[in-house]
């Protein structure tokens, strides 16, 4: 990289995640000032749009060639006290915490408590949506069943397409021009509805033109007084990129990217969006400007490398929302989530190579940055060279790019009722979640913690925990004559719950529709203008509701313990196996041990523990999927954790797999940490027995030492992997390449290895940056090693 | 009555015992008692007592063992069915399934059935071998056999008796014939230090490869300890005693002195 992107990237890693409490005290200033008061609810959140970003101040960094920063600066984070009103106590731990702390400085409490919290307090969605839930989910909620992500963060979870390269906002405000001239006021009920959300979107769209053109003057006025006239013509040439786009299309390289930005500002200044938003296929997007660049000579490869590696600073630039509660417990990361996709398949089906996917993947492996974080799109016409590619940076130890199967994601999209050429189109973001990019609003909603509710169905109905009740009453353990009994009981208990969850999903989804409409997320996402619907209201072309399963590992070896040992073999008696779960095994070590080691276990490619396995995962599949959701869609499953298995674990008595009290559970569809033993093809087989296809994504993480990586040979010997997992139909695999003995040291040496980024679970984080216990299990997860 | 034979440890994933991935299956019993051996579990023909470190990998082979013993008696369906499971990545790979060991055709009858399931099958074979077996055995199972990984240690007669146990005699004059037989030869020596990796050894070797054409791959196996702790863990004396590794300036060194007579070298496999 170049002096200048050295520079940026530098002062992005330098700059130190503060609370900036302009966006707060602009929101709070609007609303106070009666508007909101005077005109419908979507016009009243375009207006607080409009409001932020006429007066927030702007940021041009010193040097950087793409402009706009959420905050006034680099990770300075804004809050959104219409959403979450934090307390004075939620700052001092933010400011306090040992791990994805936010500085809190003095002027910005007193604003919190003397305007901000006076204001919101009670009438923010969180505290709505506290009270307006039911008890059944409180309880379950409180115990650690499930999580809920849209207590403090907005529906978010979707991707931009293709659209923003081929139009202009003024071709969004011509549309939406359109679909109200068409209102049918005299048969359409809704057409009031209609009106008031295309307005507000066509406020939102004017607000974004005119924040750019903000810049526009800005860097006009920055041109003037620059002394280095290289600069100087930089500048001016910003501050026609800022004057064009994001009005028109985008004609240049440089003018797509920058436009790109502006939009992504806008989406995560609206709201805090869960998977803060992302380009999605970048390489396909931006191939027609750089070919076309090359071509007439405006754009050389070098140049276009410099601006991809901007555009990735100012991604890095925006930490994530700070996250309170059991949400930072089960997303506790700087990480917004924004997952570039490489590679796959064009909307005809063939490999969608090409040379940017080569370009953009040199600009990852150089800027070795937590965001964005990246993936590869792995079809069955991808060439061997794009993998084997991906697969050296992989080795580098940066656990990024995640690699995952092209066709498997479309087979899941098309599943669900996508068209092929949305579902082609599509990709997974976040994690590992599937979407049909541009065109589908797909919302997680909550983690599942299955062996809690097998926890739970052991205590007859009783959280152990705190000895209430908050399950279904399915008898005593020491009445369940035959396994499947007791499965039957568990599973009644896990539809218990997803009950709870899908009527607290129902109430939240509408909260959110009603008072925090998202009118400018609307304007980009299909078919939202045409049909004049809110994306929080069902607007989007695609409607998918998620809940994540997580302990797929624990579970299975757990219930495979108690098939061998209580059922079977009858080595052990339902009675003695609970006396041992609740005393923790202390004074069990032997019989700990054989459930340890003298026990089939998942991931080993043995039919007996997998079958268990995929009992669950129908179960689980058979009580969600196909349910509707309230924006006519309907609910799915996917599997995978971010950091909620060890929140979850943390809730967990000791299991019957032998794992202790309050360790982590295991991750995505993983084995329990230690448990595959027979290396690495084992696990894959293991992990494809359940049906991905009829997910919306899931989560595999393989640990290698970098020995098995050091040659070419390696390299070619893993895309094979990747390749077998692939074809029986896997969705994801992510590795982490790095030996035991570096994340030990990284662990008694922290301030040495502030650079090493691991991967955690669909995502990666720096190493340091992770709590001791997700530190210890990460160095626990198989070494999958050669001699 | 269904064959069976004493296998030793199975292992999936193997990436350097031939192309592709492929299961590498561990066979009980060799004639040779080389000082380095790196299974010397493997060197006895006979199941043996096991100490808790073995059960527990006993136990790993998920094949229905009697898990206190080391290299238990294992039918050849039982072992086929293990086999099979990671088809699709011999496909993927063009891998298959490498017999090795001890010395696999200790056990000839066991070792030519499974060859032959594999064979029908589909899977891709190959036999890791000393060499040291009648010529007969060796030529039965050459249609059934893809690529044989074949171990050449020594060409002083001398050397090879003091560190192996047995005269390089018949080894080299397999050799010989294998070569006109047909099937796909990679010659693979170990690199003991001072011991087979000595220039005049290995310019020996060269020398003694010269007239096979046939023979195009050469695998440089370097040195490491594996085996001291398992000679130990066996209570047997390992005669090598301490002995430094050869570093990456000393393999390529070793791999160039090979490839400029034209051979293709990999180092570890």
């Amino acid at each position: 990289m170049n002096e200048r992107i050295r520079r940026l990237r530098q002062q992005s890693l330098d700059a130190r995640p503060t609370i900036s409490i302009e966006r707060a005290a602009l929101i709070t200033e609007y609303y106070r000032s009666g508007v909101p008061g005077r005109v419908s609810v979507p016009v009243a959140r375009a207006l607080g749009f409009q409001y932020i970003l006429e007066h927030k101040k702007l940021c041009v960094n010193e040097d950087e060639l793409i402009v706009g920063e959420r905050g006034p600066a680099p990770k300075a984070t804004p809050t959104y006290p219409e959403i979450c009103t934090h307390s004075m106590e939620d700052f001092d731990i933010l400011d306090s915490r040992e791990k994805i702390s936010f500085g809190v400085d003095e002027e910005v409490r007193r604003i919190q408590r003397d305007d901000i919290i006076p204001f919101w307090s009670g009438r923010s969605i969180r505290d709505r949506i506290f009270e307006d839930v039911d008890r059944s989910w409180r309880d379950a909620y409180e115990a650690g069943i499930f999580t809920e992500f849209q207590e403090q963060r907005a529906p978010g979870h979707t991707v931009l397409d293709d659209k923003i390269y081929r139009m202009g906002f003024n071709d969004f405000r011509n549309k939406i021009k359109h679909t109200l001239e068409q209102l049918d006021f005299y048969n359409d009920p809704t057409a009031l509805q209609k009106r008031e959300e295309l307005k507000a979107m066509d406020i939102a769209a004017g607000a974004l033109i005119d924040f750019a053109g903000r810049h526009a003057e800005l860097l006009r006025d920055l041109a003037a007084a620059e002394s280095n006239p290289s600069r100087a013509a930089e500048l001016t040439e910003m501050a026609r990129i800022c004057g064009r786009i994001p009005v028109n299309a985008p004609e240049t390289f440089w003018e797509a990217l920058q436009y790109y930005w502006f939009v992504h500002i806008g989406v995560i200044t609206e709201l805090n969006t869960w998977d803060s938003f992302n380009p999605g296929r970048l390489d396909r997007h931006l191939l027609p400007f750089y070919r076309k660049g090359i071509a007439d000579g405006t754009l050389t490869e070098e140049r276009a490398r410099e601006l991809l590696q901007s555009f990735w600073v100012k991604f890095n630039n925006q930490p994530a929302p700070p996250k309170v509660g059991v949400t930072a417990l089960e997303s506790n990361t700087y990480t917004d989530f924004c997952l570039i996709n490489l590679g796959g398949v064009t909307e005809d089906g063939e490999a969608a190579t090409n040379e940017l996917t080569y370009l953009i993947l040199d600009v990852i492996e150089e800027m070795r940055l937590l965001q964005p974080s990246s993936m590869v799109q792995i079809s069955r016409k991808s060439p061997q060279a794009f993998l084997e590619r991906a697969l050296r940076i992989v080795r580098t130890g940066y656990g990024q790019p995640s690699i995952f199967n092209t066709e498997a994601i479309i087979q899941e999209l098309v599943r669900q009722g996508k068209t092929i050429t949305d579902a082609r189109n599509g990709g997974s973001s976040g994690c590992v979640e599937t979407g049909a990019f541009g065109k589908e609003s797909y919302i997680l909603t909550g983690y599942l913690n299955l062996p809690k509710i097998l926890e739970i169905t052991l205590h007859n109905g009783t959280d152990p925990r705190t000895g209430t009740c908050i399950g279904l009453e399915t008898g005593p353990v020491d009445e369940f004559r035959t396994f499947d009994g007791f499965y039957g009981a568990f599973e009644r208990q896990l539809r218990h719950f997803i009950d709870i969850k899908i009527k607290g999903n129902m109430i939240i989804e509408r909260l959110w529709a009603r008072y925090l409409p998202a009118p400018f997320m609307s304007l980009l996402i299909d078919d939202c203008i045409e049909t004049g619907k809110d994306y929080n209201d069902g607007g989007a072309r695609y409607n998918t509701a998620y809940i994540q399963g997580v302990g797929l590992g624990s579970i299975t070896d757990s219930l495979t313990a108690l098939r061998y040992h209580v059922f079977e073999k009858e080595t052990l008696s339902f009675g003695d196996l609970v006396a041992a779960l609740e005393a923790d095994f202390d004074g069990f070590a032997d019989l700990r041990h054989m459930l340890i080691e003298e026990t089939p276990k998942y991931g080993n490619d043995e039919d007996y523990p997998d079958a268990q396995a995929i009992k669950v995962f129908e179960s689980f599949f058979d009580a969600v999927d196909g349910r509707p959701n309230t924006k006519g869609g309907h609910f799915r499953i996917n599997m995978l954790p971010t950091t909620s298995h060890v929140y979850f674990g943390s809730v967990n008595g000791a299991l019957p797999d032998g794992r202790r009290a309050h360790e982590p559970l295991s991750e995505g569809i993983s084995p329990v940490q230690g448990a595959d033993r027979k290396g690495p093809t084992a696990v894959c087989k293991s992990a494809s027995k359940i049906d991905h296809l009829k997910t919306g994504g899931t989560l595999l993480n393989q640990k290698f030492t970098p020995q098995i990586l050091a040659d070419d040979g390696g390299i070619e010997k893993l895309a094979h992997l990747i390749r077998g997992y692939f074809a029986l139909d896997g969705h994801h695999i992510q590795f982490n390449v790095v030996t035991a003995e570096t994340l030990r040291k990284a662990q008694q040496e922290p301030e040495k290895y502030k650079d090493l980024i691991v991967r955690v679970a669909g995502y990666s984080d720096y190493f340091v940056d992770l709590g001791k216990d997700l530190q210890d299990e990460i160095i626990r997860r198989t070494e999958h090693g050669i001699d | 009555m269904p064959v069976t034979g004493n296998i030793f440890d199975l292992k999936k994933f193997a990436i350097h015992d031939g192309p592709g991935i492929r299961t590498t299956v561990f066979f009980k019993g060799c004639p040779l008692e080389c000082w380095w051996c790196h299974n010397p579990e493997g060197m006895n023909a006979e199941a043996e007592c096991a100490d808790a470190e073995y059960r527990r990998k006993a136990y790993d082979l998920s094949l229905p063992l009697d898990t206190n013993v080391i290299g238990p008696n294992v039918a050849v369906d039982t072992l086929m069915a293990e086999l099979r499971k990671d088809s699709v990545f011999y496909m993927e790979s063009g891998g298959g399934v490498t017999m090795s060991g001890g010395e696999p055709l200790m056990q000839h009858d066991f070792l030519v059935q499974l060859l032959d399931r594999c064979v029908a099958s589909g899977i891709d074979t190959a036999v890791d071998t000393s060499g040291y077996a009648p010529w007969e055995e060796l030529e039965e199972i050459i249609p059934l056999v893809t690529l044989f990984l074949y171990d050449i240690k020594l060409i002083d007669d001398e050397l090879h008796t003091q560190y192996t146990g047995v005269s390089n005699g018949l080894i080299l004059e397999n050799l010989h014939r294998l070569c006109g037989a047909g099937g796909e030869i990679t010659i693979r020596v170990p690199l003991i230090p001072g011991i087979t990796d000595t220039d005049s050894n290995l310019h020996d070797i060269v020398r003694f490869l010269e007239p096979f054409e046939r023979i195009e791959h050469i695998g440089l196996l370097p040195y490491n300890r594996i085996g001291e702790d398992k000679f130990e863990r066996l209570g047997i004396t390992y005669k090598p005693g301490r002995r430094t590794t050869q570093d990456g300036n000393e393999l390529e060194r070793i791999a160039g002195l090979f490839e400029q007579h034209g051979y293709q070298v990999s180092i570890g496999g």
